[in-house]
């Protein structure tokens, strides 16, 4: 069974060996030349206004938090999708009207987002 | 086998698959140029060897001996981390797609795929969730607006459609019954391919992916007009040429998952019947993988030539109140189709 695992660590390590290896490799072989002018932020050409810590529309973090919510329902999902014909041999079918109601109380959920507004973005 | 035969054929593979992923990579880039030229009637690059077929390794010693310049008010330790998470991803993610049938080299049963893991999907699954935070972390740490707010939609973005594509993926694994993509090519004999049996499955897997490789119409993040580069604008050098490899593996892993999922991953419909011996049809097979991707490779890039781009709430309308319940759909659809053909 772990046999199955060693070629993916194998994979990991070498993807993250290439990475480190394509990321610092202008390290070893660019100029390192830099002046006040081209370490600023890029702003066409002017002088950078402001900085970056400004607030943030709440909008992103409610996306943020509906994708928690229905994501975990994927992998809730995903074990049934598994095991559902035979389950359906099994049980007919009752093998599938659980998921169904299952299914509609999400759908329900989701209107109910929807309705609220949540889903606005104007 | 012995873990020591494991692990060497485990190295034949992966020195296979990053030649070819790197050979392809630099390609499509090319390609996209010369597609591109030839959708605009304009020449594309044409200088550098016959047709400018050296043009991307060009591009490569260019890149390489530039400077590497990290803005004053970035977050050193992302600003770095960022690249290496979106290379590092891109390229792990290959491991579990089956390019070709069981084969027997020198009298060993090979498996054309690096990793044959009963888990593969949600191996894939994973690994394209961390993708959102190589591009996060690059708007976040850059100490500039236009990152930071091309970092903050390529988030927003990536997550929407990441719910549709896993209830899309859901169908897939109801008709193979397994999480293995070596059991999903299995399961697609014949004329069954998921893209025939679930269509708006088919569909919405192929926008999601389009939303996800954050390619036209949905590349909102680096969107030039508005935002310079997006969440690349303070990159230069290999740090800019890593995001820019990436972005094209992914793009080459979005198009090998639809074939792998949806368009029956390396099989030929029927050519097991037409006795062509062994060696010849694995061939074949392994050809028709690798023809299907190049299809989609130039799908993707007909798309992005053709079709402008979204609006944000556009792109969020999309993703929420269309391809949501279509893929929810999809999932109720393929129960029925299983129940009534079982």
């Amino acid at each position: 069974m772990i046999e199955q695992y060693i070629p993916i660590f194998l994979v990991i390590a070498t993807a993250a060996v290439f990475g480190a290896a394509v990321v610092f490799s202008s390290k070893l072989f660019g100029p390192q030349r830099p002046n006040d002018i081209k370490i600023s932020p890029y702003e066409s050409g002017k002088k950078p206004v402001g900085n970056t810590s400004e607030r943030i529309s709440v909008k992103y973090y409610l996306v943020a938090m509906l994708f928690i919510i229905f994501d975990i329902e994927v992998i809730y999902v995903y074990p049934w999708a598994v095991e559902f014909k035979s389950l359906y041999a099994q049980y007919g079918i009752f093998a599938f009207t659980p998921m169904l109601i299952f299914l509609i109380v999400l759908e329900l959920g989701f209107v109910y987002v929807y309705m609220k507004g949540g889903l606005k973005w104007d | 086998m012995s873990i020591l035969e494991i692990i060497i054929i485990t190295f034949v593979k992966i020195l296979f698959i990053i030649t070819a992923m790197l050979l392809t990579v630099s390609y499509s880039v090319y390609f996209e140029r010369r597609i591109s030229a030839w959708i605009q009637t304009r020449l594309g690059p044409n200088r550098v060897g016959w047709e400018g077929i050296l043009q991307p390794f060009a591009d490569v010693f260019k890149l390489l001996l530039k400077e590497d310049i990290v803005p004053e008010k970035s977050n050193k330790p992302l600003h770095t981390l960022a690249p290496f998470i979106a290379l590092f991803v891109a390229f792990s993610t290959y491991a579990v797609i089956p390019m070709g049938p069981e084969v027997t080299i020198f009298g060993y049963k090979v498996n054309l795929v690096v990793a044959d893991v009963n888990i593969g999907i949600l191996y894939v699954l994973a690994l394209t969730s961390l993708g959102v935070y190589g591009i996060t972390f690059a708007g976040w740490s850059s100490g500039s607006k236009y990152s930071l707010l091309g970092g903050v939609r390529a988030s927003a973005q990536m997550i929407s459609y990441e719910v549709s594509m896993g209830f899309s993926i859901a169908g897939v694994v109801m008709m193979a019954s397994s999480l293995s993509p070596v059991a999903i090519v299995n399961s697609q004999y014949g004329w069954m391919w998921n893209a025939i049996v679930q269509p708006i499955g088919f569909i919405t897997f192929v926008i999601s992916a389009f939303a996800e490789t954050n390619r036209l119409p949905f590349d909102l993040p680096e969107a030039e007009p508005e935002l310079v580069g997006g969440y690349h604008t303070e990159y230069s050098s290999m740090k800019f040429a890593s995001f820019f490899l990436a972005e094209y593996a992914n793009m080459i892993i979005a198009s090998a998952m639809i074939v792998t999922l949806y368009l029956g991953g390396w099989q030929v419909p029927y050519i097991d019947k037409l006795g062509l011996g062994e060696t010849l049809t694995t061939l074949i097979q392994v050809g028709a993988f690798f023809a299907k991707i190049g299809a989609l490779i130039f799908f993707f890039i007909w798309v992005r030539w053709s079709i402008p781009r979204f609006r944000y709430d556009q792109l969020m309308n999309i993703g929420w109140k269309v391809m949501f319940p279509l893929s929810l759909l999809n999932v109720v659809w393929v129960a029925v189709v299983l129940m009534i053909f079982n």
